[in-house]
């Protein structure tokens, strides 16, 4: 019996350390060009794989470097700006497709999806037709209508499912007390959706700073995103000036991980 | 409240026409057209002139998915069987790298699959090598497992959440082994996970032109390299290169569908 049961806890520990190193073995995986990436951010010469000794030269370069620091602006300005538009557009709508019939709301919903489930090329060189058809010039206008269309459905997304929630007789309270449909929608509805706002607000934000295939199909020469430059960096094979721009991405994503994973138990 | 508010529906309708279906439209017309605005399948059979790209395409992203999956699949299930807390903290660190802008990690395999790059040093510790680990297939799989493995735990791990490992405990204490627990429980109840993670890799990896370009080299040319070719590239044809995404449109919608006869509830899940 004693043995019996010996036998199965070793099998348990053994399963353990099986699953536990699989795990860990996939996490070296996805780390792994990471910290070669970061390693490399501290070598003195050029080489990307012989190390030669620690400087901080190349973070010194990268803030110098006025394409890499006005490519960042871009990336900023456009972001906000498009994440903006589209969670206003995409509140407003959401609401809108929760009052239409069963029918034209499934309708619009796929049309809705349709930037998601496309490939991104796809949308990004359609969009690229559409602008020079309508003779628009690509640079800033062209980058952020891109971006509220992609962002739009993630907004949806987020807010079409707090919209349902709704309780429909506060909103019948709210006008029963002398609330008329705009302050109504203002004093109720907003407040209650909030949470699918801010979410939709956030994804926008992220699927914004990201993106890269669709801007480098609607970016013209004076608007060029931090992707982009990151792009021409790889395919010219310069300096570690791009390694140290992935160390300082990936520490400011850490921090902001950290700081919003311990915000979350206060806010319960 | 539900008729007061129909009308807030209209501007994002024609917001719609405009940036979505318009475009869509688009490229219809600039595919079945030709310069001097004449209906044409010209640019369609141009496209059957590229059939061993299209080929390359579908077999680089089939294998990307087949091998992700393979990986994903244990490791959503070992996850999803963790303490809540463990779990929550092992998916931040499987989502992390994805924060990462995709063309930062893929030129850390740049420097890692170099011909003088770091796996080839530690083989040459070894005795082994230099070998040409880049600008090929091998390097281009990497690439697209790499990017697309989270896509795949995601999708995956949410539907494991879902089994209730008492259920696992009764089936075992009926006498179900391994095998069995895994085709009468985990399976039914992952095919919605498994359906979005193809879906959510498939389509990124056989339309990609990234991936291809810095890790294939010039010899794996993609049909994203393609379109993108027509375009941005010198031979500027946007018939042609519209003609290739209609291609590839109707690629992926027949993927698509093949999926879904395997699905029966996973409709709702997939739009997330």
């Amino acid at each position: 019996m004693n043995l019996n049961l010996n036998l199965k806890f070793n099998l348990k520990t053994k399963k353990n350390f099986f699953s536990n190193s699989f795990i860990g073995l996939v996490l070296c995986f996805l780390y792994l060009p990471i910290a070669v990436l970061i390693i490399f951010s501290f070598n003195q010469s050029k080489s990307r794989s012989h190390w030669t000794g620690f400087t901080f030269d190349w973070y010194l370069k990268l803030f110098q470097n006025t394409v890499i620091i006005k490519s960042l602006f871009n990336t900023f300005v456009i972001a906000v700006v498009s994440s903006i538009i589209a969670t206003i557009i995409g509140t407003i709508a959401a609401i809108g497709i929760n009052s239409l019939n069963k029918y034209l709301k499934s309708s619009i919903m796929s049309v809705t999806y349709l930037p998601i489930i496309n490939p991104e090329i796809v949308t990004g060189v359609s969009l690229m037709l559409l602008f020079s058809f309508l003779k628009i010039e690509f640079g800033f206008t062209t980058l952020i209508l891109a971006h509220i269309t992609f962002n739009i459905p993630y907004v949806i997304l987020n807010v079409l499912p707090k919209v349902r929630q709704i309780d429909k007789y506060l909103y019948d309270a709210a006008m029963d007390l002398g609330c008329g449909p705009v302050l109504a929608f203002f004093k109720v509805i907003i407040p209650e959706i909030m949470p699918g706002i801010v979410a939709g607000f956030l994804m926008s934000l992220t699927f914004s700073f990201d993106d890269f295939v669709i801007s480098y199909f609607t970016s013209g020469p004076t608007s060029q995103t931090l992707p982009i430059v990151i792009f021409s960096m790889t395919r010219r094979k310069v300096s570690p000036e791009i390694n140290a721009l992935s160390t300082i991405i990936f520490i400011s994503v850490l921090i902001i991980l950290v700081l919003a994973n311990f915000k979350k138990p206060t806010r319960k | 409240m539900k008729t007061r508010y129909k009308f807030l529906a209209w501007p994002y309708i024609i917001w719609l026409l405009i940036f979505i279906i318009g475009p869509l439209c688009l490229i219809v017309y600039f595919g079945l057209t030709n310069e001097e605005k004449k209906f044409t399948i010209e640019n369609l059979s141009i496209v059957g002139q590229y059939t061993s790209v299209l080929w390359r395409s579908i077999w680089i992203a089939m294998i990307s998915t087949i091998i992700t999956l393979i990986i994903s699949y244990p490791l959503a299930f070992i996850l999803s069987r963790k303490k809540a807390k463990i779990q929550s903290f092992l998916m931040m660190l499987f989502i992390l790298p994805m924060w990462i802008n995709f063309l930062l990690r893929t030129y850390g395999w740049m420097t890692l699959l170099e011909n003088n790059g770091i796996i080839n040093k530690i083989f040459g510790l070894f005795g082994f090598g230099p070998f040409q680990l880049i600008n090929n297939k091998f390097a281009v799989i990497i690439g697209m497992i790499y990017n697309y493995l989270p896509f795949m735990i995601l999708p995956l791990h949410s539907t494991m959440i879902k089994i209730d490992q008492t259920i696992i405990e009764a089936a075992q204490d009926l006498g179900a082994g391994t095998w069995r627990i895994f085709t009468k429980i985990v399976l039914p109840i992952s095919i919605p996970g498994i359906n979005t993670g193809i879906t959510m890799v498939f389509v990124p990896a056989v339309s990609t032109f990234i991936i291809s370009k810095m890790l294939g080299g010039g010899s794996n040319f993609l049909i994203g390299d393609l379109i993108e070719l027509q375009f941005l590239g010198n031979t500027y044809n946007p018939h042609l290169g519209s003609a290739i995404a209609l291609v590839l449109m109707t690629i992926i919608l027949m993927c698509m569908s093949l999926l879904n006869q395997f699905d029966t509830e996973g409709k709702e899940d997939m739009l997330l």
